[in-house]
């Protein structure tokens, strides 16, 4: 029992990252009928937020300190971080510890302005050209992003610590009423989880109980009756692609702690996020949720030595093969609507 | 001729005359110059791949270019057939015919499970499907069935497939060549031609590529003039309408998808044959993705794009990866001292290690602007000098 509950716990992190950039891409794919090849690449860009704020914080300068001297006799120079030497050391301490979640503010605006840019000055050029243009811009971009990232932050990943209250495991079993250390579950995951759970949930409120979220879901279901009441619903789509893109980066920030970035983890997670919008379901928000949150666990069960030991590799493969077997038997997903990109 | 229009013969000679020519072309600078160091592409490893991949993008071109069903996955067929190949070689020995034989069955096989499964959707569905279960054969090929400790180590996982002289080898005769060889020619051996300063290299490798090319165009011609190739232009231009009728397209559309893998295949087993050497990120979606690259760079639908944008693709990967900062400001010397250092820096991360960057920018400019491709810009740079001409109606129309 314990095990299974391991499981999973250890599914749900997973499972969050999934899930929340599989709603960017349903997001996007609902209102503007566009494939994001490059929400991967989105999602990068927020874990390298979480990079580079870490690195400001630690931009320093040098002082002498003329009544102190090194080894060799030479005055010693002392290196202050300017955010020292701006708040003062305990909150300097403080910033710098907390740097991936403080991240998070910096990631916000960046995001909404990428999503922004990326929407008015890419995507809208290729509303009417064929999807498989789309795809094709949308790849080539993903490429240019990665490239980018690439030159400034070079190939290899990047240690980012998380707060360290957060570092360490905390110890679920005795909460649950078993033996102690049977369910050690590290708390970064947790914080993911519930921080994922809160996004997913502040995006459906959003579309659910705004006005905003009234009109764009209005425009999901028929654009031009939309257009035709007098509503700008290009603007509101544009909206929704950088909340889209905000999603994919938050997502891509808190996730630093649990896999130091490269430039490339976003080409891995894009695959895994299209199966997860092909077996929710396109155009199903609750659909891709679901998906990401399902083959999340599935992922960590079959990865269980138990399982391994029977079907060898089998974790390498479950999540494609869930999806073959959800096309074959489902053909529009566990929760795909009839009509959604079918053309 | 052939069985074709004089037309479409044309152009399959303009090819042939291409492929024979090309390690003279390809040469344009003698010997020991800085400029041959850069620009010459006349050795054989790379004449190899423009062949290979032109095959390989040929094959993709029947199935995008036709049907318009864009394919996320076809650099898994590939794989398949190298992996294919290396295990002829290793079985049976360094005779390339069963290797090709068996590697273009394979693909075949593996194209006909994926096509099976991804061609129940069509459009946005379809490509996604033919990526996830692409992916899905890299991962099997990485590491499931690559693990050197079980006892069904099919591909060797990360450090890649190759011989070893503990192999069987069963039909390796005592005077083969220790290297892929067609009838003891091995596919290493090559002719220098000098010429003055000039050192072209002729390569039994090459011309065996070379001749699979143009196999391989010559067919895809035939289905491009084909009632098959006209379904199948049918399907991508109103699939609906076709099934109103009463036509079910999935038997032509599956038909294609083999076709393609199949020809994906033979290029897999000709880089086999070329090197043998199989590894699984060959496999990766993102080789997919320039396989991609190459036929949007070229021309989608068009006879002779798939082949150009190949060449073209592989040809500038290799110049630009070549040219580091020291290059940069030999050309750039002729500049002021401080202008030609913000160049340098300027340009610096376009080449060299960053060729990613530039090839992916050319690609999104062509997509944008330039949805034929190559093809479509050489027609319009033709129509610009033909226009001052009598409008006498051009039959140079793409073949769409």
């Amino acid at each position: 029992m314990d095990a299974i509950i391991l499981q999973i716990l250890n599914g749900l992190d997973k499972g969050s990252a999934y899930a929340l950039i599989a709603l960017g891409l349903t997001l996007i794919f609902g209102t503007l009928g566009v494939v994001n090849f490059a929400h991967g690449a989105l999602f990068v860009i927020g874990a390298f937020c979480a990079v580079t704020l870490n690195r400001i914080f630690s931009i320093s300068f040098a002082t002498t300190d003329p009544t102190k001297v090194d080894f060799l006799g030479n005055p010693a120079t002392i290196k202050t971080t300017y955010l020292e030497h701006w708040f003062g050391a305990g909150p300097a301490a403080w910033m710098t510890d907390w740097s991936v979640p403080l991240a998070i503010l910096l990631a916000i605006p960046i995001m909404l302005l990428v999503g922004v840019i990326m929407e008015r000055g890419l995507i809208k050029h290729f509303y009417k050209r064929p999807h498989a243009d789309q795809i094709l811009v949308t790849f080539g971009l993903a490429i240019v992003l990665q490239e980018i990232i690439k030159f400034f932050y070079g190939a290899n990943p990047i240690q980012t610590a998380p707060p360290d209250v957060f570092i360490g495991t905390m110890d679920l079993g005795i909460w649950l009423g078993f033996e102690a250390n049977a369910i050690a579950y590290p708390y970064w995951r947790m914080v993911y989880f519930l921080f994922s759970t809160v996004i997913i949930g502040g995006v459906f409120a959003f579309l659910q109980f705004t006005t905003f979220g009234m009109v764009v879901r209005a425009g999901m279901a028929d654009r031009e009756t939309v257009g035709l009441l007098g509503i700008d619903i290009d603007k509101r789509f544009t909206i929704t692609f950088a909340i889209a893109a905000t999603v994919a980066g938050l997502a891509g920030v808190m996730y630093t702690p649990i896999t130091p970035p490269t430039y490339d983890i976003g080409v891995e997670l894009l695959v895994l996020s299209f199966v997860v919008v092909v077996v929710g379901g396109m155009g199903s928000l609750p659909g891709a949720v679901l998906a990401g949150f399902l083959l999340g666990i599935v992922e960590s069960f079959a990865s269980m030595n138990e399982v391994k030991n029977i079907l060898p590799g089998i974790d390498q493969i479950i999540v494609y093969l869930m999806a073959i077997i959800v096309i074959l038997v489902r053909p529009r997903g566990l929760m795909g609507r009839k009509g959604v990109m079918e053309d | 001729m052939l069985g074709l229009e004089k037309k479409d013969f044309t152009l399959l000679l303009i090819v042939t005359m291409m492929v024979i020519v090309a390690p003279f072309v390809l040469n344009p600078f003698p010997e020991g110059t800085a400029m041959a160091q850069m620009f010459n592409a006349g050795y054989p490893d790379l004449m190899q791949r423009f062949a290979i991949f032109g095959i390989l993008v040929i094959g993709f071109n029947i199935l995008f270019g036709l049907t318009g069903y864009l394919s996320f996955g076809h650099a898994a067929f590939l794989g398949a057939g190298s992996y294919a190949a290396v295990w002829m070689f290793k079985l049976l020995g360094y005779d390339i015919i069963p290797a090709i034989l068996l590697s273009i069955a394979v693909s075949g096989l593996f194209s006909l499970a994926v096509g099976y499964v991804s061609l129940r959707r069509s459009g946005i569905y379809f490509s996604i499907l033919t990526l996830a279960l692409a992916q899905m054969m890299f991962n099997m090929a990485y590491s499931v069935l690559g693990n050197p400790s079980s006892s069904y180590n099919l591909t060797n996982g990360e450090t890649g497939l190759q011989v070893y002289n503990s192999d069987p080898q069963v039909l390796l005769g005592a005077t083969d060549p220790n290297f892929p060889h067609l009838f003891g020619l091995s596919m290493r051996s090559e002719t220098h031609l000098l010429v003055g300063n000039w050192d072209f290299t002729l390569n039994a490798g090459y011309y065996l590529s070379g001749l699979f090319l143009l196999l391989a165009f010559y067919i895809s011609i035939r289905i491009f003039r084909s009632p098959f190739g006209l379904m199948l232009r049918a399907v991508k231009s109103n699939q609906e309408r076709l099934n109103y009728t009463g036509l079910n397209t999935r038997p032509y559309t599956l038909m294609a998808f083999v076709i393609s893998g199949m020809y994906a295949g033979l290029a897999g087993g000709l880089l086999a044959c070329m090197d043998p050497l199989a590894g699984a990120e060959r496999m990766h979606w993102t080789a997919s993705g320039e396989i991609v690259i190459m036929s949007i760079l070229g021309g989608i639908g068009t006879l002779i794009g798939p082949i150009l944008g190949a060449g073209f693709n592989e040809y500038f990967k290799n110049i630009l990866s070549k040219i580091n900062d020291s290059v940069l400001h030999e050309w750039l010397s002729f500049l002021p001292d401080g202008f030609e250092d913000i160049m340098v820096t300027l340009i610096h991360p376009f080449v060299g290690k960053g060729w990613h960057l530039t090839l992916g920018l050319l690609f999104m400019m062509v997509i944008i602007f330039l949805p034929g491709g190559l093809v479509e810009g050489g027609q319009r740079i033709g129509k610009l000098f033909n226009r001052k001409k009598a409008d006498a109606p051009s039959d140079e129309t793409p073949a769409e």
